[in-house]
């Protein structure tokens, strides 16, 4: 199985773009399946990006956000070749890392 | 004016179609069945309804019709929503059978990049084969399951299939046989016949009105439409096979499904497949 995380992350000097689309159900716990049960809520609750052992974006989810998520943003402070560790973590306790370079 | 405009567009289409209606008297020129001549109206119809769209770009659907959503689809392609069903189908390809066979021992050319011509008629069986169902058969030629015909392994399948002949013209032939030529024209009387609650066609909604909204969505031109298949779409959060997008345009329409390739649904793959010939494969597509 390959990552569910994809990122990608591009410096333009100044600032580096990140954008991240990750692979979840992001059940939300309201939905019914074809025979009427409730399909049980299965969502990211907090994904993490750092950068150099500092947090550089924390987004705290809930079963609110659409299914195989996508993120964007920007941040200062990093330059091309650093590393990008980014991680999730669920309400089943399950987990995902992936690293990628600044391009 | 828009409205005047459709009505007469509509008109066109129909003379377009130029279907032989049972019952009405034959039409010296419509009695014939001309696939050539019907794909080269077909194009032009659309080259002079949208002047401003480049020809490649019909099958792009929707983003060819409105510039915000082809600069926002443009974005998306960055990080396509088809990227994860695409690995699996990549996946999927290379791994064996249990009798130690691949998928690529069924196709011409190993499987790759040859998705253009797609579907094909068969003269042995009399009958179009569309790429899904050979799929299929080649599953179950060698002992496995086949498939559901309209999401998840399917499309994972026809999405890599598709991907590795991106930008190859769709090649369709229709070879100089009377059961080819009736398989041709039963697809395209499908497409021009309405059905259902709301009493659309196929094409009152995909040569009629491309570029209209139904609802928040645009609609796409029929020209090149097959060419995307299989599509991410965003109502559905997932992926759908050609086979998928006709069920779910006739449920749409209140109209009653037929099953996944049945003649007819395959026949009308045949039709709208060669009346796009020569604009090039870009599945897997995005849709919104």
């Amino acid at each position: 199985m390959a990552s569910t995380i994809r990122v990608r992350a591009t410096s333009s000097g100044e600032t580096t773009e990140v954008q991240a689309l990750i692979q979840h159900p992001m059940d939300s716990g309201f939905v019914k399946d074809s025979k009427g049960e409730l399909i049980p809520a299965h969502f990211i609750q907090q994904l993490t990006f750092e950068h150099d052992g500092k947090k550089v974006f924390t987004a705290d989810w809930g079963g609110g956000v659409s299914k195989d998520p996508y993120v964007k943003f920007a941040f200062k402070g990093a330059k091309k070749g650093d590393e990008l560790k980014i991680s999730w973590v669920d309400n089943k306790g399950a987990t995902d890392t992936t690293t990628a370079k600044i391009q | 004016m828009k409205l005047r405009s459709a009505i007469f567009l509509a008109s066109a289409a129909i003379a377009l179609a130029a279907l032989t209606l049972a019952g009405a008297p034959p039409l010296a020129a419509n009695d014939k069945v001309d696939p050539a001549a019907d794909a080269k109206a077909f194009q032009k119809f659309f080259r002079d309804k949208f002047p401003k769209v480049k020809f490649e770009d019909f099958v792009n659907g929707p983003y060819s019709m409105d510039e915000d959503l082809y600069r926002q689809w443009q974005e998306k392609e960055q990080f396509p929503p088809y990227e994860f069903s695409l690995e699996m189908g990549k996946e999927m390809f290379s791994k064996p059978f249990k009798n130690g066979k691949t998928y690529a021992d069924c196709f011409p050319n190993g499987g790759i990049g040859i998705r253009q011509n797609y579907p094909y008629f068969d003269e042995k069986e009399g009958k179009v084969i569309t790429l899904e169902l050979a799929l299929n058969r080649c599953r179950e030629a060698n002992g496995e399951p086949p498939y559901s015909y309209v999401k998840d392994e399917m499309a994972a399948l026809t999405a890599y299939m598709a991907f590795t002949s991106r930008g190859k013209p769709m090649d369709i032939k229709i070879p100089n046989d009377p059961r080819a030529l009736a398989a041709y024209e039963n697809g395209k009387e499908y497409f021009y016949t309405r059905r259902g609650q709301l009493n659309f066609s196929c094409a009152t909604c995909h040569v009629q009105s491309p570029g209209e909204r139904i609802r928040a969505e645009v609609l796409a031109p029929a020209l090149g439409i097959v060419n995307a298949m299989p599509i991410y779409r965003s109502e559905w959060s997932g992926m759908g096979t050609t086979s998928r997008r006709f069920t779910t345009c006739n449920s749409q329409i209140r109209a009653v499904p037929l099953s996944p390739q049945d003649d007819e649904y395959r026949n009308v793959e045949y039709y709208l497949s060669y009346v796009s010939n020569g604009l090039p494969i870009s599945g897997p597509g995005a849709r919104p």
